[in-house]
C-alpha cells in the first residue's frame, strides 16, 4: 500500500497454478511500509526511500515519484526572489514547488487509500502492487548502505543548484529517518489488509522480509481462482467470492489513474525548476510556471530519466522520445514566451554546437567565459553580452534574461536567418475550391463562399496589431485552374483560367493576393458570384496535384511563406500529373502488401511535398469524399507540410456543415509559425535519430516544416551514442526558426533537463505512458508504409512484454510466475496499447474504409500527447447523473459496455467524434430536458445539433460539450446514437476495453496475453 | 491599236496585268536569249468599279486535268452549242442553261470586254468574318494607351457581324473570353512553353470531346456556336464589353528589374491565336492581327534574350553567324505561318518600337499569309494611327478593301508553262501539265493560296516557254493564259475571278524588233527586281548584284545597238532606255542593300516590295522627285543631286518616306517669316503647293509612308541625299565646279559612272 501503485494481476494461466502454492510469498513487495516495517534495521539506512517520503509531513497529496530532488530544487526555485517575470511570484514558488513534490514520494499510497474504488475492492491487489518506486529503491537500498546511497540522490542536484540560500527548506531532505516514521505509521492502514506475513520467503531471491509483509494479502487473492478458469482470466479482486472472470475494476483503470492525478496536482502550481521531474498527466489540469525546463505543454518525454548506458535502454526497451509541441497554446494564466531582441548581433550560441544560450549554459571564469551544456565547449561571452556573477557563480542578470532563466522562449532571429539575407514577406493564405460538378451541387461552393466572408475576418494577427497582415487569395479549379484577380482598385473580379495543368504556372502576380480589408468589396463580389459562375458546370473531374502546385507557385512569386486551404471531393482523375486512379483493392488486406494501400500511389506528391517544404507552403486539406478518394496519397502533400486533412464523409450540408464551419474557422484562426526549421540539440552521450510528425527531412537532423501550428506534434526518438552522466543529465534543447504570421523570422527555444540513472527502477519509475502511446502510435503507423500489419503487431506486443518483463526482472521482487507486475507509472500502458493495436490503421479488416485507414493514420502522426492520449482512450461522462449545479466534469467512466446502463445518457468523445448514446430507459425528465420530446421514442436521432432547449440539463450538456470540445483540433460531430438501434455499432468501437467490433481482444485479454508473453520471456 | 504603251495600259487597266514581253518569242531557246523571262504582275483584285459581277457559275471545260473557264477565245459552235477550250481543245457542251445562247445573245462570259469577269457562286455556309486581335502589354504607358484607342476605334470601323477576338500577352498570353458577365475572363498560358494545335484547343476547350454531350446530333450546331461564343463574339454583341476590356487593359504587371528587357511570349501568343482558330474557323477569312512593341523574348520564337546588354542582331551578327535564335525563331514563326495558310487566315504584323522587334524573324507570318506588316517607331504616332485605319476602308461599293482565303489558279496553252509565283502566297501543290521544271519563285504548283489580298495585291507570275524550236507555231498564233482567282469577298461572298488574256507568238530570228518593241521595261524591271529580292532573301548581297549585272549586261548586248568594243556607239531603243536606270537604282535600294538597314527594316521593305503593284513597285524601286519653283509649275525632275537647288522646294516620295526638302534659299526666305507677310503671299504657296501634295499621297498611301518635312542643311535631309544619284559628290565637286546642286558625301558610284561600265561591258565581246 505504501508504495505507488504497482499492479499485479493473477492470470489463470496454467503455469501460474503450480505457483499458486508457492505464490503468496512472491507477491509480497515491500513498499514503503515493507522497509518501515519488517526490517527496520536495513530500511532505515535505506535513506532514498525515506529521503523520498519526507513530504508525508505535507500534506499527502501524492505525485509520481521521482522527487528526490524536487527538494533542492525546490530550493533553487525558492531561492529566486529576483526574478523578474512576472510569473510565479517567489512566495508561489516555494510554497507551490514543494507542495507537490513533497508528496510525491508518499504518492502512491496515499492515493489509493483516499480515494479509489479500485484500492477499496481491490486493494489486495493495491497491496501486492509493486510499487515501483520502492522496488526501485530496494536493489539500490540493499548494495550500499543507506546513507550512501541517500547522498546518491541527493548528490546529483545538488551542484547546480544554490541550495545555501535555503537553508531553511534544505531541512527537509537531511531527516529521512525520520519521514521514515510516518511512512510507516501510514502503513498501517494497508498493512491491515495483509494479515499474516506469509511464509513465502524462501522463495524470495533475496528479500525474504519484506515479502513476508505482503504475501497474506495476496494469498487472499489467489485463493479465489483454485475455482478454476480454463482459459478465462482470472480475477484478482473477489476474495469473497470466487468469480470466473476476472474482475474489470480490478486490473488498473486508466480513470482511476486519471482521477488520482487529477486529484493530487490538479488546480495546483507545477513549477518547471527540476530536472527529471514528472509533470503532471495530459489530463490534469494545473498552472504551469516556466522556472528553467520547458513547459510539459511543450514537450512530453516518454521517460524523464534515460538510462545511463545503452544497454541498459536496450535491456529496458523503453523508447526514449520526446514529444515536442513548440507552438502549443498556453491558457491565458500563463506567461507567454518572452521574446529577447539582442539586436543585429542576434542570438548568442555554443561556438561548436551552436546550441542557443539558456539555462544550461554554465558561466565561468568571472563572466567571461561560459561553458555549453550540450557540448562542454568553452565559449567567450560576447562583449556586449557580458555580465559579472554573483557569489554562487550566477549571472547578475540571471532574472532578467529569459534566455538565462527560462525553459522556453523567442529570439528574434537576424537576416542571416532569413532566406537570402531578406526579411521575410508576411504570409498569405489561398483558398482553393474543388468546384466540380458535387460540389456545386451539394452546395458545399456555396457554404464555402459565404462563411469565407465572415471568417476572413478573423485572420491572425499580432496582438497590438489593427489588422492582419496575411495577404489572401483565391483559386478555383475543377480539371483547370482559375485564378482571382481581387485587385482593390478593380470594379469587378478578374478571372484567369490556366489550363496547362501539366506544367501549371501562376499567371498573375499583382492582384492576385491582396489585403482582405482593401480588397473586401471586390473579394466579396468574387465569393458572391463563384457558386453562380460555375452553376451550370457538369465537369466532374478534377485535379490535384496542379492544384498545390499553383498555390505553391503563387506563394513562390509573392516570395512569401503561406498556406493553401484547398476544399476538395473527388479522386483527381483528370490528366494531370498526380492522377489517380482507383486501387482500392481489399484483397490486399492482411497480406504482405496491405501497405501499399497507406503508400502514395505515384511519387508526384513526394517531390511536391519536397518543393512545397522548400517554398514554406503548408496545405490544408479538406476533403468531402463520398467514395474512395485515395487519402493516402491526397494526404500526403498536407502531413509533410504540416497541414491538416479535415474528412467529412458523404458530406450533406444539414448534419455536417457545423462540423466542417467550425474546423474551418479554427484552422484560420490557429496560432501558426511558417517556414519552419526545427533543430533538437542534445548534450553529449545521445542524440535524436527519429523524428515523426508532420515533417520533411532534407538530411538527419534538419525538420523542416512548411508550417507548424499550435496542434502539431513532433515526435523524436532518442538514442545512446555514449554514456550518460548522472550529474550531467540529459539535456534537449529544441530550437523552431519559423517566420510569425506577421512576416518576422523569430527562433523559439525550448530547453528541458532530464534525469540519468544506471537504476532502471528510476526509468520505470518516471515514465509517462501518455507519450510512450504516443510515441508507439507514431512509430507503429510510420511503419505501416514499409512493414507487413502483423509484424507490427507482434513487435508492439512484444515490446510491450519485454518492457514489462524486464521491469519485473529487474526491479519488482521476486515472485510468482504468475504475478502480472506492472511499474507504476505504466499500470495502464497495457490498455492503451491494446486501444494502439485495436486501432483501425493496425487491424487488417476488409470492411474498414482503406481511407479511413490512411486518414486516422494521417492524424496519429501529429498528435500531441494529450490528443492521441484522447483519441485512444476516448473519454465516457454519464450525463444522467449530472449535477446541473456544477461546472466541472462529471468523472469519466471505463469505456466498457458494462459501465453503460439502460437507465443512463453517455458521452463519448474522441477527439474526432462525439456521441450521445442514450439507453432504451433513459430517464424522461432527461430526454426532455435536453431534446424537448416526451419519450425515448420520439427522439430525433437524425441531427447533428442537440435542439436549444434552455433547461439546466441541455445548458449543462452543451457546457459540458464545449469543454471537451476546447482546444480539440478538430470539430467533433456529435451523433446520437439509441441503444438497440443499428447506429450504436458504431458507438461501439469506441468502448475500447471491450471486444473490439472486428476484431481485437478486450482489456482482460489482451492483459492475459500479455502476461503471457512476459511470462514466457522470464523464463 | 496605237502604241504598245496605250495597249500596256489598256490591258493593265482591264485585266490588272503587266508583262514583261506582250509579244512571245515563240521558243524555249529564244525565250531565254531574251534574259528577261516571260512573265507578269498580276493584280487579281484589281478595283474594277465598271465590272459588276455576274451572278452565276462559271462554265468550266469538262477535261478533268483542264477545267478552265469559258472565255472570250474559246471557239463556239453556237449552233451545236458546244465550245472549244482554248488551252486543251476539248469540245465542251453547253450546260442546259446556256441553251439560249446565239450570236447576238452572248454570255458576258464570251464577250472580249470581259476578258476579266467575276463571279458571284453560292457555295456553303457565309460566315462572318473575323478579326482577332493580338495584343502586346508590355508597351510603354502612353504607347499602350494610344494602341488602345486605335483598337477601340478600329471596333466601330469593324462589319457589324464580324467576330472578334482579344488575346493580350506578355509574359503570359491571355485568351479572354468575351461573352462573360460580372466577371472578366480569360485563359492563361504560359509564354515559354510551346504547344501543339490540339493542346491549345484542348486548353481552351474547344475539342468535342470536353463537352459531354447529351444529344449528339442536335447539339452538333448548338455546340459550334457556343465554342465560337466564348473567345469570338459578334461586333455588335460585346462591342461594350470589349470596350471595356480594352480599356481596363494594364501593362504587363511582372516586374522588369533593370538591364532587362520585359518578356515577351509573342511566339507563343501567336501560336496561340493560330491554334484557336484552326480549331473553331477553319478555311474562313480572319485576320490574326499582332500588335507588338518590342522582340519576343521568351519561349518558342525568341529573337533576343531579356538582358539588354546583348543587343538584337544585326546584319552583322547574321552574317557572322553569330544571332544565335534566328534559326529557331524563324523556324517557329514558319511553321506557323504556313498553318495559318493552310487554314485561309492571314496575320498582320502592327511593329512599333524604336529598336527591332523581330520582323526578320516573323516576316513569313505576313508574308506567307498575305498579312500586312506595319513597322512603326511608336503607337501613339499618326503613322501607325492612320495606317491602322486604312486597313478598314472601304470601296466604291461601301465593302472592305480585302478579301480572304483566295486560291489562284493559273492555265496556259501549251506552249507555256508555269516557273512559279513572286508574292505573298504559298504553294497549294497542285502539279499539272502546266507546271514548269525551272524554277522560279515559289514553283512547282499551278495552284497558290493567298489568305489575305487586298486590291492593290500584286503578285509576279513567270512562265517558261517551252515550245521547241522546230516546231513553229503558226502564223497569227496566240498564246493564252488564264488566271482564276477563287476568294472569299469582304462582304463573305464566296467570288470566282477569272482573267483571260492572249499575246501573240513571234519568231525572235525575224521579228525581234516586234519583240523588242513589245518589251514592257517597267513591268520587267519590277519582276526582275523582285526575282532579284527573292533571290536577295536566301543569297548573299553581292551575289544578287552579281546575278542583276550580269542580267543587265547580257539584256544589254541582246537588244543594244552598238560596235564591237566601241562603248561611246551603245544605244537602247525607246523600250528599254529606262531600264538600265532602273537597275542602277535598285541596286542601291534597300531591297538588295542592307548596309545601314537593320535586319527588321530589310524585312519590312522587301516585304511590300513584293506585293506592291507595278507603279508603287517602281517608286520603290525608284524614287520621285519633284521641284517646286517660282520658275513654273512643279515639275518632276531627275533623281540626282544635281536636282538640289537652293531656290526649289522637292518633294521626294519613296513609297515608304515622303521628304520634302527646302533648299537653302528657301529655307531662309521661311526662316525670315516672307511666308506670313500679305505681300509674299506667292511665297506661302509655294511653301504650300508641296504640303498640300505629300497630303495626297499620304491619303491613298498604304502602309502610310514617314512624313518628313526638312531643309537645307537638316539632319532629316539624309534621306533626300541618301535616295539622289550621286552626281556630284564630295570626290568630283571640284571637277565640275559647277555651284548648281548638292555634293553627296558618298563613295558609291553614280548613275554616270554606271552606265560607263555598263555601256563598256555591253559591247565587249569578253563576255
Amino acid at each position: 500500500m505504501m508504495s505507488q501503485q504497482g499492479y499485479v494481476a493473477t492470470p489463470p494461466y496454467s503455469q501460474s497454478q503450480p505457483g499458486i502454492g508457492l505464490s503468496p510469498p512472491h507477491y509480497g513487495h515491500y513498499g514503503d511500509p515493507s522497509h518501515a516495517a519488517s526490517p527496520p534495521g536495513m530500511m532505515k539506512p535505506a535513506g532514498p526511500l525515506g529521503a523520498a517520503t519526507p513530504g508525508m509531513m505535507l500534506p499527502p497529496g501524492p505525485a509520481p515519484p521521482g522527487s528526490h530532488q524536487f527538494g533542492q530544487n525546490g530550493a533553487q526555485a525558492s531561492s529566486h526572489p529576483s526574478q523578474r517575470f512576472p510569473g510565479p511570484s517567489p512566495v508561489n514558488n516555494v510554497a507551490s514547488s514543494y507542495a507537490p513534490y513533497q508528496p510525491s514520494p508518499q504518492s502512491s499510497y496515499p492515493s489509493p487509500v483516499s480515494t479509489s474504488s479500485v484500492t477499496q475492492l481491490g486493494n489486495q491487489l493495491g497491496a501486492m502492487q509493486i510499487n515501483s518506486y520502492g522496488s526501485s529503491m530496494a536493489p539500490s537500498s540493499q548494495g550500499p548502505p543507506g546513507p550512501p546511497s541517500a547522498a546518491a540522490f541527493q548528490g546529483p542536484p545538488r551542484p547546480p543548484q544554490p541550495s545555501i540560500l535555503q537553508p531553511g527548506s534544505q531541512v527537509l531532505p537531511p531527516p529521512p529517518t525520520t519521514l521514515n516514521g510516518p511512512g510507516a505509521s501510514s502503513a498501517p492502514p494497508t498493512a491491515q489488509y495483509q494479515p499474516p506475513p506469509l511464509p513465502g520467503q524462501t522463495l524470495g531471491p533475496g528479500f525474504p522480509p519484506q515479502q513476508a509483509n505482503y504475501g497474506p494479502q495476496m494469498a487472499g487473492a489467489q485463493l479465489s481462482y483454485p475455482g478454476g478458469f480454463p482459459g478465462g482470466p482470472a480475477q484478482m479482486a473477489g476474495p469473497p467470492q470466487p468469480q470466473k472472470k476476472l474482475d474489470p475494476d480490478s486490473i488498473p483503470s486508466p480513470i482511476q489513474v486519471i482521477e488520482n492525478d487529477r486529484a493530487i496536482r490538479g488546480g495546483q502550481v507545477y513549477a518547471t525548476n527540476t530536472r527529471g521531474q514528472v509533470p503532471p498527466l495530459v489530463t490534469t489540469d494545473c498552472v504551469i510556471q516556466d522556472q528553467g525546463n520547458a513547459s510539459p505543454r511543450y514537450i512530453r518525454c516518454t521517460t524523464y530519466c534515460f538510462p545511463c548506458t545503452s544497454d541498459m535502454a536496450k535491456q529496458a526497451q523503453i523508447p526514449l522520445a520526446a514529444v515536442i509541441k513548440p507552438f502549443a497554446t498556453v491558457p491565458p494564466n500563463e506567461t507567454p514566451l518572452y521574446l529577447v531582441n539582442h539586436g543585429e548581433t542576434g542570438p548568442v550560441r555554443c561556438n561548436r554546437c551552436k546550441a542557443y544560450m539558456c539555462p544550461f549554459m554554465q558561466f565561468i571564469e568571472g563572466g567571461r567565459r561560459y561553458q555549453c551544456g550540450f557540448c562542454n565547449c568553452v565559449n567567450d561571452v560576447p562583449p556586449f553580452y557580458f555580465q559579472h556573477l554573483d557569489h554562487i557563480g550566477r549571472r547578475l542578470d540571471h532574472y532578467e534574461k529569459p534566455e538565462l532563466s527560462l525553459g522556453s522562449y523567442e529570439y528574434v532571429a537576424t537576416l542571416d536567418y532569413c532566406r537570402k539575407n531578406k526579411p521575410p514577406n508576411p504570409p498569405a493564405f489561398i483558398f482553393m475550391i474543388d468546384v466540380s460538378y458535387s460540389n456545386i451541387k451539394n452546395g458545399l461552393v456555396k457554404l464555402i463562399c459565404e462563411e469565407l466572408k465572415t471568417v476572413l475576418e478573423k485572420l491572425p494577427k499580432e496582438e497590438h496589431e489593427e489588422t492582419s497582415a496575411i495577404r489572401v487569395g483565391f483559386i478555383t479549379y475543377n480539371k483547370v485552374l482559375h485564378f482571382f484577380n481581387v485587385k482593390s482598385n478593380l470594379a469587378q473580379p478578374q478571372m484567369m483560367v490556366v489550363t496547362d495543368v501539366g506544367e501549371v504556372f501562376v499567371p498573375l502576380l499583382d492582384g492576385f493576393l491582396v489585403n482582405y480589408q482593401e480588397s473586401q468589396a471586390v473579394i466579396h463580389n468574387l465569393l458572391d458570384q463563384i457558386p453562380e459562375m460555375f452553376a451550370d458546370s457538369n465537369e466532374n473531374e478534377t485535379v490535384f496535384a496542379p492544384v498545390i502546385q499553383a498555390g505553391m507557385e503563387a506563394l513562390k512569386a509573392a516570395d512569401c511563406p503561406g498556406k493553401l486551404f484547398i476544399f476538395h471531393s473527388s479522386l483527381p482523375t483528370a490528366e494531370a500529373p498526380g492522377k489517380l486512379k482507383n486501387r482500392d483493392d481489399k484483397k490486399l488486406v492482411n497480406t504482405d502488401k496491405e501497405k501499399i494501400l497507406f503508400q502514395p500511389q505515384t511519387n508526384v506528391y513526394d517531390s511536391l511535398a519536397k518543393d512545397c517544404v522548400a517554398h514554406g507552403c503548408s496545405v490544408t486539406l479538406f476533403l468531402f469524399p463520398s467514395q474512395y478518394v485515395d487519402v493516402a496519397s491526397l494526404g500526403l502533400v498536407p502531413q509533410l507540410t504540416g497541414g491538416t486533412l479535415y474528412k467529412y464523409n458523404n458530406f450533406q450540408m444539414h448534419l455536417d456543415s457545423q462540423q466542417f464551419l467550425n474546423d474551418l474557422r479554427n484552422d484560420i484562426e490557429k496560432k501558426i509559425g511558417f517556414d519552419a526549421i526545427m533543430r533538437v540539440r542534445t548534450s553529449t552521450g545521445f542524440r535524436a535519430t527519429d523524428f515523426f510528425g508532420g515533417i520533411f527531412m532534407n538530411n538527419t537532423t534538419d525538420v523542416e516544416m512548411a508550417a507548424i501550428d499550435c496542434d502539431k506534434a513532433v515526435t523524436v526518438e532518442f538514442k545512446h551514442d555514449d554514456k550518460l552522466g548522472e550529474d550531467s543529465g540529459a539535456l534537449i534543447q529544441c530550437a523552431v526558426l519559423y517566420t510569425t504570421i506577421s512576416g518576422q523570422r523569430r527562433l523559439r527555444i525550448h530547453n528541458l533537463g532530464l534525469n540519468c540513472s544506471s537504476q532502471l527502477a528510476d526509468l520505470y519509475k518516471s515514465c509517462e505512458t501518455d507519450a510512450l502511446i504516443n510515441f508507439f502510435a507514431k512509430s507503429a503507423f510510420k511503419a505501416v508504409l514499409h512493414q507487413p500489419l502483423k509484424v507490427i503487431r507482434e513487435i508492439l506486443v512484444n515490446q510491450t512484454a519485454h518492457m514489462l518483463a524486464c521491469y519485473r526482472k529487474n526491479c519488482a521482487s521476486p515472485s510468482a510466475a504468475s504475478q502480472l507486475i506492472l511499474p507504476d507509472s505504466m499500470k495502464v500502458f497495457p490498455v492503451y496499447m491494446n486501444c494502439l493495436l485495436k486501432n483501425c490503421v493496425l487491424l487488417s479488416r476488409p470492411e474498414i474504409s482503406t481511407d479511413e485507414r490512411a486518414y486516422q493514420r494521417q492524424l496519429v502522426m501529429t498528435m500531441g500527447v494529450a490528443d492521441s492520449q484522447l483519441f485512444f482512450y476516448p473519454q465516457l461522462l454519464p450525463i444522467h447523473t449530472l449535477d446541473v449545479k456544477s461546472t466541472e466534469l462529471p468523472a469519466a467512466v471505463r469505456c466498457s459496455e458494462s459501465r453503460l446502463s439502460e437507465e443512463g445518457i453517455f458521452l463519448l468523445a474522441n477527439g474526432l467524434n462525439m456521441f450521445l448514446w442514450l439507453g432504451v430507459s433513459s430517464p424522461p425528465e432527461l430526454i426532455q430536458g435536453i431534446f424537448n420530446v416526451p419519450s425515448f421514442a420520439h427522439i430525433n436521432a437524425d441531427t447533428t445539433l442537440l435542439p436549444e432547449v434552455g433547461s439546466p440539463y441541455s445548458q449543462q450538456l452543451k457546457m459540458i460539450m464545449n469543454i471537451i470540445q476546447q482546444k480539440k483540433p478538430y470539430s467533433m460531430k456529435l451523433m446520437i446514437v439509441k441503444q438497440r438501434e443499428q447506429p450504436e455499432m458504431v458507438f461501439r468501437q469506441f468502448l475500447v476495453e471491450d471486444k473490439g467490433l472486428y476484431g481485437g481482444p478486450s482489456y482482460v485479454d489482451f492483459l492475459c496475453c500479455v502476461h503471457k508473453e512476459i511470462c514466457q520471456l522470464l523464463n | 491599236m496605237a502604241t504598245y504603251l496605250e495597249f500596256i495600259q489598256q490591258n493593265e487597266e482591264r485585266d490588272g496585268v503587266r508583262f514583261s514581253w506582250n509579244v512571245w518569242p515563240s521558243s524555249r531557246l529564244e525565250a531565254t536569249r531574251m534574259v528577261v523571262p516571260l512573265a507578269c504582275l498580276l493584280t487579281p483584285l484589281k478595283e474594277r468599279p465598271d465590272l459588276p459581277p455576274v451572278q452565276y457559275e462559271p462554265v468550266l471545260c469538262s477535261r478533268p486535268t483542264c477545267k478552265a473557264v469559258l472565255n472570250p477565245l474559246c471557239q463556239v459552235d453556237y449552233r451545236a452549242k458546244l465550245w472549244a477550250c482554248n488551252f486543251c481543245f476539248q469540245r465542251n457542251q453547253f450546260p442546259p442553261a446556256y441553251t439560249g445562247i446565239s450570236e447576238v445573245n452572248q454570255p458576258a462570259e464570251l464577250m472580249p470586254q470581259f476578258s476579266t469577269i467575276e463571279y458571284v457562286v453560292q457555295r456553303g455556309p457565309q460566315t462572318p468574318l473575323i478579326f482577332l486581335y493580338v495584343v502586346d502589354t508590355c508597351l510603354e504607358e502612353d504607347d499602350l494607351q494610344a494602341l488602345k484607342e486605335s483598337l477601340q476605334m478600329s471596333l466601330s470601323l469593324l462589319p457589324p457581324d464580324a467576330l472578334v477576338g482579344l488575346i493580350t500577352f506578355g509574359r503570359m498570353v491571355q485568351v479572354h473570353e468575351l461573352s462573360c458577365e460580372g466577371i472578366s475572363k480569360s485563359y492563361v498560358f504560359r509564354g515559354t512553353k510551346d504547344l501543339t494545335a490540339k493542346q491549345i484547343q484542348d486548353m481552351l476547350g474547344l475539342t468535342k470531346s470536353a463537352m459531354p454531350m447529351q444529344q449528339p446530333r442536335p447539339a452538333q450546331a448548338q455546340e459550334h456556336s457556343f465554342i465560337s461564343s466564348r473567345f469570338l463574339q459578334p461586333i455588335h454583341k460585346i462591342d461594350m464589353t470589349l470596350t471595356d476590356l480594352l480599356g481596363e487593359l494594364q501593362r504587363d504587371p511582372w516586374p522588369v528589374t533593370q538591364g532587362k528587357r520585359p518578356l515577351r511570349s509573342t511566339g507563343v501568343a501567336l501560336s496561340i491565336a493560330v491554334g484557336l482558330l484552326e480549331g473553331t474557323f477553319p478555311n474562313t477569312g480572319a485576320r490574326i492581327m499582332l500588335f507588338t512593341g518590342g522582340p519576343p523574348t521568351q519561349g518558342p520564337g525568341m529573337v533576343v534574350g531579356d538582358e539588354l546588354k546583348v543587343p538584337i542582331r544585326s546584319w552583322h551578327d547574321i552574317e557572322k553567324d553569330n544571332a544565335r535564335f534566328m534559326k529557331k525563331a524563324t523556324k517557329h514563326y514558319e511553321i506557323l505561318a504556313n498553318r495559318t495558310a493552310a487554314n485561309g487566315h492571314c496575320i498582320d504584323i502592327y511593329a512599333c518600337a524604336l529598336d527591332q522587334t523581330g520582323l526578320l524573324e516573323m516576316k513569313c507570318c505576313t508574308n506567307l499569309t498575305g498579312g500586312h506588316m506595319v513597322m512603326g517607331d511608336s503607337f501613339n504616332t499618326s503613322l501607325f494611327k492612320q495606317t491602322f485605319q486604312r486597313i478598314f476602308s472601304k470601296d466604291f461599293n461601301g465593302d472592305f478593301r480585302m478579301a480572304f482565303g483566295a486560291t489562284l489558279e493559273v492555265k496556259t496553252s501549251r506552249e507555256l508553262k508555269i516557273a512559279g509565283v513572286i508574292g505573298p502566297c504559298v504553294s497549294l501543290n497542285v502539279k499539272g501539265p502546266c507546271v514548269s521544271e525551272n524554277e522560279l519563285g515559289v514553283a512547282g504548283t499551278s495552284q497558290w493560296k493567298i489568305c489575305g489580298l487586298d486590291p492593290t495585291t500584286t503578285l509576279g507570275i513567270y512562265f517558261e516557254v517551252v515550245n521547241q524550236h522546230n516546231a513553229p507555231i503558226p502564223q497569227g498564233g496566240r498564246g493564252a493564259i488564264q488566271f482564276v482567282t477563287q476568294y472569299q469577298h469582304s462582304s463573305t461572298q464566296r467570288r470566282i475571278r477569272v482573267t483571260t488574256i492572249a499575246r501573240n507568238w513571234a519568231d525572235a530570228q525575224s521579228q525581234l524588233r516586234h519583240i523588242e518593241a513589245a518589251f514592257d521595261q517597267e513591268a520587267a524591271a519590277v519582276l526582275m527586281a523582285r526575282l532579284g529580292v527573292f533571290r536577295a532573301e536566301s543569297e548573299e548581297g553581292p551575289d544578287v548584284l552579281r546575278w542583276l549585272d550580269r542580267q543587265l549586261i547580257r539584256l544589254c548586248q541582246k537588244f543594244g545597238q552598238y560596235n564591237k568594243e566601241d562603248p561611246s556607239s551603245f544605244r537602247l531603243s525607246d523600250s528599254f532606255s529606262l531600264y538600265p536606270q532602273f537597275m542602277f537604282h535598285l541596286r542601291r535600294s534597300p531591297f538588295l542593300q542592307v548596309f545601314n538597314n537593320s535586319p527588321d527594316e530589310s524585312s519590312y521593305y522587301r516585304h511590300h516590295f513584293a506585293r506592291q503593284d507595278l507603279t508603287q513597285s517602281l517608286i520603290m524601286i525608284q524614287p520621285i522627285l519633284y521641284s517646286y519653283s517660282f520658275q513654273g509649275p512643279p515639275e518632276p525632275v531627275l533623281l540626282d543631286s544635281s536636282s538640289i537647288l537652293a531656290d526649289r522646294i522637292l518633294l521626294m516620295d519613296t513609297f515608304f518616306q515622303i521628304v520634302i526638302y527646302l533648299g537653302e534659299t528657301i529655307a531662309q526666305w521661311r526662316k525670315a517669316g516672307y511666308q506670313d507677310m500679305p505681300e509674299y503671299e506667292n511665297f506661302k504657296h509655294l511653301l504650300q503647293a508641296p504640303l498640300d501634295d505629300a497630303q495626297e499621297i499620304l491619303q491613298a498611301r498604304f502602309p502610310m509612308p514617314r512624313y518628313i518635312n526638312t531643309e537645307h542643311g537638316g539632319s532629316q535631309a539624309r534621306f533626300l541625299l541618301s535616295k539622289v544619284n550621286p552626281s556630284q559628290t564630295h570626290n568630283n565637286l571640284f571637277a565640275w565646279g559647277q555651284e548648281t546642286g548638292a555634293p553627296i558625301l558618298t563613295d558609291d558610284v553614280s548613275l554616270q559612272v554606271f552606265m560607263d561600265h555598263l555601256k563598256k561591258l555591253a559591247v565587249s565581246s569578253a563576255c
